[in-house]
């Protein structure tokens, strides 16, 4: 375990954007976590007195058209938007775990069949999926969630597969059967641990991934309602004022969205550096 | 040689069969996975009891699940995909004459990525560490993390509102112009064709701020595979060996490397492709470009399920057609495969 402690203190020493990516990514944490208690301003209450003013010490961020404090919008919705990302991904990487490591554990029929199914997910484009499947499940907030652990169910069993498949016949599995343990004892303890590493990666690189969807679906008015703070429905409400130049309503939940992706994104290359250095591009 | 790569082409034609029947069911299962009892929806909220049995049987739903499937197979041969609910026409010829509208957006926005990320990626592998270098990889990663409608939007604030050097982000032509005469359904192409150099213009300033947002967003991807196989390639035995026979940097670089690097590029293009086509629905909100991108947002809003299904159905169906033009190409271009068949 120490050998990988120095391994990260090297890497982080090595890369100071992987460094960069934990730092952005602990924030993220604190605001998801605390945002209602650090912002300013209450994020739903509005004052039309104020309306559409630029950013300034008291409104970092500016306000909106009603007189909402951007600022403490953009950090309210941190929550909700890694919310959505989270309970999707953990979904997916569930689903797509098992579904993987019995379809190359098995192979035969099982594999067949769950290739199939991750084949003919990939066949769609995937946002245009995910719109289909919102429009036939009902447009709410949980339908979001499943959707976009659906699109990216595929990665993972795709990986899942592909690990379990080249340890199917490993001397650890061949010794784990011939002492008597069951399939589903080998998939859990003997499998199971060894395909986690580039699960992980997976995760962290399809996190980013999974956010832009959910995003982009509220952006064209899916799931989340116009009062709630989100980042996706507050670019599409603020798309109105660009082109009278109030460019702070738009701008600023974009950016956190940005760099919320930018952290996954770079979170996972580090973590793929960490875990295999020969992927390293 | 020649029969070999027909034959190839051939079976990977064959292949694409089960792939679009997949779509067929799935798009077969989101029709009928409707929350609620579809007659009831159609029948609207004044229909009593026999009304809603009526209209359940014109629809063919109080048929058994396996029987519905099989109407549904015909109505799709025959090219019959619903009414559109809140616009009343078929959803083929909604879809249809909105399509070379998407069409053209995304390929110009795919042509410009391909155009910048390739020479950018070669660039970056043909001198590591440089400047290029580093501005790819940068490129590269900011371009993925990029929200493609935020992107457009940026763009619009940049020029439209603060240089004033695009026009108003409304469309494919501003009212002013007549859209021209209908030959292809690419305004840049009709245009010129008709000879009107004016509508010419008008439209490609308007395509300018979508397809430059499309294409940063599908930059990345491509720059990223381009310098990872290039870099590949030119560490290679051949490439050594063909240096050390004598051979000119030059020929070495296009006529060794190039050819064998794109190959890998080609695959990326598909998928890249794949995000295009989700990404041009975002792109077309924020441009109010009359697409179908923007038909099906208008319709998920409305509930109008038939024509949301038909949009999911056409542009699957655009995807499987684009792949598999890519790996023919892939046949065509990859000189090994028609040796080992």
């Amino acid at each position: 375990m120490s050998a990988h402690l120095r391994h990260l203190r090297y890497v982080m020493g090595e890369n100071p954007v992987t460094l960069f990516s934990f730092v952005l990514f602990f924030l993220l944490l604190v605001l998801g976590l605390f945002g209602p208690w650090l912002a300013p301003y209450d994020p739903l209450a509005s004052d039309t007195a104020n309306a559409l003013k630029p950013p300034s010490w008291a409104h970092p961020f500016g306000t909106d058209n009603l007189g909402r404090d951007v600022f403490s919008r953009v950090i309210t919705a941190t929550r909700l938007d890694l919310a959505i990302s989270v309970a999707a991904v953990s979904l997916s990487f569930v689903a797509g775990s098992v579904a993987g490591v019995c379809a190359g554990y098995f192979g035969g029929v099982t594999d067949k069949l769950i290739s199939r199914l991750t084949d003919t997910i990939m066949a769609f484009p995937l946002f245009v999926l995910a719109m289909g499947i919102v429009s036939a499940l009902g447009n709410t907030i949980e339908n979001i969630v499943y959707t976009t652990a659906v699109i990216n169910f595929p990665f993972y069993a795709r990986v899942a597969r592909a690990e379990a498949n080249s340890r199917r016949e490993a001397g650890f599995v061949e010794a784990a059967r011939l002492s008597g343990n069951g399939h589903g004892r080998i998939l859990l303890f003997h499998m199971g641990p060894n395909i986690m590493p580039p699960m992980m990666v997976q995760i962290s690189l399809n996190m980013g991934y999974a956010i832009l969807n959910a995003a982009g679906l509220s952006f064209i008015g899916l799931g989340v309602r116009p009062p709630t703070p989100e980042w996706g429905i507050m670019v599409a409400e603020g798309a109105k004022f660009i082109v009278s130049g109030e460019w702070w309503l738009a701008i600023f939940p974009g950016a956190a969205l940005m760099l919320a992706v930018l952290c996954f994104n770079l979170l996972g290359d580090g973590l793929r550096d960490l875990i295999d250095p020969r992927m390293r591009t | 040689m020649k029969g070999d790569s027909l034959l190839l082409i051939g079976r990977r034609l064959l292949q694409a069969a089960p792939v679009v029947m997949g779509i067929i069911v799935v798009t077969f299962i989101l029709t009928r996975a409707l929350p609620g009892d579809p007659a009831v929806f159609f029948a609207g909220p004044a229909a009593d009891e026999k009304s809603i049995a009526e209209i359940r049987a014109s629809l063919g739903l109080d048929k058994s699940w396996p029987e519905q499937f099989w109407v549904y197979l015909q109505n799709l041969s025959r090219g019959d995909l619903g009414k559109s609910i809140s616009t009343g026409q078929p959803v083929m010829e909604e879809i249809a004459t909105r399509l070379p509208a998407s069409l053209e957006l995304t390929l110009m926005g795919l042509l410009l990525a391909v155009a910048i990320a390739i020479p950018l990626g070669i660039l970056a592998a043909t001198r590591p560490n440089s400047f290029v270098d580093h501005l790819c990889r940068i490129v590269v990663t900011i371009g993925v993390s990029l929200p493609t409608f935020f992107t457009g939007l940026f763009l619009v604030y940049i020029f439209y509102f603060l240089l004033g050097l695009s026009p108003a982000p409304l469309g494919r032509l501003s009212i002013i112009h007549i859209s021209p005469d209908h030959v292809t359904g690419f305004y840049l192409i009709d245009s010129l064709i008709a000879g009107d150099l004016e509508v010419f213009r008008a439209a490609l300033s308007q395509m300018i701020l979508p397809a430059s947002t499309l294409a940063i967003f599908a930059l990345a991807p491509l720059a990223r595979m381009t310098r990872a196989a290039m870099l590949g390639v030119l560490s290679s035995d051949y490439v050594r060996t063909a240096r050390a026979s004598g051979l000119s940097s030059r020929t070495v670089l296009w006529v060794y490397a190039f050819q064998n690097a794109m190959l890998p590029v080609l695959t990326t293009l598909g998928m890249v492709f794949s995000f295009l086509l989700g990404a041009n629905v975002l792109v077309e909100k924020v441009f109010a470009w009359p697409g179908i991108g923007s038909f099906a947002i208008e319709a998920l809003i409305a509930s109008d399920y038939a024509a949301v299904q038909g949009f999911v159905l056409a542009m699957a169906l655009m995807y499987v057609l684009l792949n598999l033009a890519i790996d023919i190409l892939y046949t065509v271009v990859d000189p090994r495969i028609g040796l080992e068949g």
